[in-house]
């Protein structure tokens, strides 16, 4: 399978800070699970976020995405800094794919649309292509229980593109998944964000994972939640997954970030 | 980036489509209910042999084709109207209990403050025996059929309310999360999430509720009343008309399985998921 990596159009110097983490700190009870963190995404850019379990990862998309509220610092997300308004533009994709079992699976990926007072008809017939590019032909009007692990993550991941929201926060997306279908996983997210680009925030224990989605990765300390390392991703982007994977840039790249992790 | 690379690579294809209609063979049928049909089978010739023998008088117990003589005799006489009462009463005062029981439900989960001030009287209510209320609602009610519908709806609103608000309590809070990211109001969690993830624990409440509608229909009847399958096991016992109180219990719990049988059949329709085996995937 070709593999594109995140090409320069995603870069830094694209369209400006979509999401800016300043100075946040967040404690529950004596829990001190972010401490004073430090973030910028570009508009359209992907930040990978690996590190130890119990880091405060999944605390960082609840506070991104407006679901929680920081106790000191702030986050403003394309110059929202209220929780409503941070939830306005932010769509969670939870590491369970969470699809209802009463809906089928182009009902599922078009939940959002219904929310927002669309039709079922009309939610069906803007959901359906998606489905023939995404991958997913002839699983539309499937039972989530029909589907295997890979397909339903990938409904799932539909669901949260079509809410039409420009940040897509990604919780371990592919954890539950076996190592095969992980891979070609990563490298379908990879090109689905090619063709509809969204600013990313991919949190994932997978060091490669992030660094082949993902055009920059921070790496986490454990708890409390420090920035450890930052990593701007530049391998050349063409190639197999396991050429890229194989190229010595890729390797330091990886080395460096298991390093961070380890200190 | 070609479209190609966003095709279904081999390992990704859907997994093999699971059961979706299991098939209704007699074989199967045999299987599951065979042997409870034998142990049945075998009660019943047991009682028959006792019965039959003279080891106990007609009136302790009856054979069983006695008591279905009586019921095929007595049935147009008696029975058929007693058992429409009945069936009147307690599937009327089911729907009742139905109807009141997801209200409850649903006011106890959407208000904290409700739920604060009614939860606990809701539970203490329930210490009261319904069975020792009904003489007094009916001389407060009357002897005509509201006093029996509002003795069942007592007796069958509670497990109702209590599995459905625990369906609403056990939604997984991740689904909710998830929803307030896509667009999802208050309202629409509540229709699109909670309540059809609650659709399982209503209908076990509302079989529990099922099995207690006669009950509730008869002690409504033994309180009061002259007519019903309740009056006429009391007008029969001491007649020393066993056999036609067994009939009358007959009638009850062939009623019992019937109103049983129709919620499952209801649950089928509305919730197919709900017994289907989860993929945890």
């Amino acid at each position: 399978m070709k593999y594109e990596m995140p090409s320069a159009r995603n870069g830094r110097t694209s369209g400006g800070t979509c999401i800016a983490v300043r100075r946040v700190s967040r404690w529950f009870g004596d829990n001190h699970v972010l401490d004073e963190l430090d973030l910028e995404v570009d508009l359209h850019g992907r930040l990978g976020i690996v590190g130890a379990s119990g880091g405060g990862k999944s605390t960082l998309l609840s506070l991104i995405c407006g679901l929680d509220e920081p106790d000191s610092g702030e986050v403003v997300v394309q110059g929202q800094s209220t929780a409503a308004g941070r939830l306005d533009c932010c769509a969670l994709m939870p590491q369970r794919d969470l699809l209802m079992p009463w809906r089928l699976a182009i009902d599922n990926a078009g939940l959002a649309l219904e929310n927002k007072g669309v039709s079922r008809r009309k939610a069906r017939e803007r959901v359906a292509p998606l489905f023939e590019r995404f991958g997913l032909a002839g699983a539309d009007y499937l039972r989530p229980a029909e589907l295997s692990g890979g397909m339903r993550q990938r409904v799932a991941f539909l669901r949260t593109l079509v809410s039409d929201k420009e940040v897509l926060l990604l919780d371990e997306p592919f954890g539950a998944l076996d190592s095969i279908t992980r891979a070609s996983m990563q490298a379908w997210l990879s090109s689905a964000l090619d063709a509809e680009p969204r600013t990313v925030v991919l949190v994932t224990h997978d060091v490669e994972e992030a660094l082949l989605v993902c055009n920059e990765v921070v790496v986490m300390s454990a708890r409390p939640g420090r920035v450890v390392d930052r990593i701007t991703v530049s391998v050349p982007k063409r190639g197999s997954r396991r050429e890229i994977v194989a190229e010595p840039e890729f390797v330091s790249l990886r080395e460096r970030a298991m390093e961070a992790l380890e200190a | 980036m070609t479209s190609s690379s966003l095709g279904t690579p081999p390992q990704l294809r859907p997994a093999k489509p699971a059961a979706r209609k299991r098939r209704v063979s007699v074989g199967r049928l045999i299987a599951t209910y065979g042997l409870s049909l034998l142990v049945f089978l075998l009660l019943l010739g047991i009682w028959e042999f006792i019965s039959r023998d003279g080891l106990v008088a007609v009136y302790v117990l009856p054979a069983p084709d006695q008591v279905i003589t009586e019921l095929w005799n007595d049935w147009g006489s008696v029975l058929r109207s007693a058992t429409w009462v009945t069936f009147q009463e307690m599937f009327l005062g089911f729907l009742i209990a139905v109807v009141l029981g997801i209200g409850i439900a649903v006011l106890l989960h959407w208000s904290k403050v409700i739920r604060r001030a009614l939860y606990p009287l809701l539970i203490a209510s329930q210490a009261i025996p319904v069975v020792v209320l009904a003489p007094i609602l009916v001389i407060i009610i009357g002897y005509n059929i509201s006093s029996k519908l509002v003795i069942v709806a007592l007796l069958c609103f509670f497990p109702i309310a209590i599995n459905t608000l625990d369906g609403f309590r056990g939604v997984d809070a991740e689904y909710v999360r998830m929803m307030r990211t896509l667009h999802g109001t208050r309202w629409l969690t509540f229709r699109r999430i909670e309540l059809p993830s609650a659709m399982p624990s209503l209908f076990s409440g509302m079989r529990v509720a099922a099995a207690f509608a006669p009950v509730g229909a008869v002690f409504g009847e033994f309180s009061g009343s002259n007519d019903g399958l309740g009056y006429v096991m009391l007008q029969a016992g001491p007649e020393l008309q066993t056999a036609r109180v067994l009939a009358a219990v007959l009638l009850l719990t062939v009623m019992a399985v019937l109103l049983v049988l129709a919620v499952t059949l209801c649950e089928r329709l509305t919730a197919p998921w709900a017994h289907e085996p989860r993929r945890n995937t």
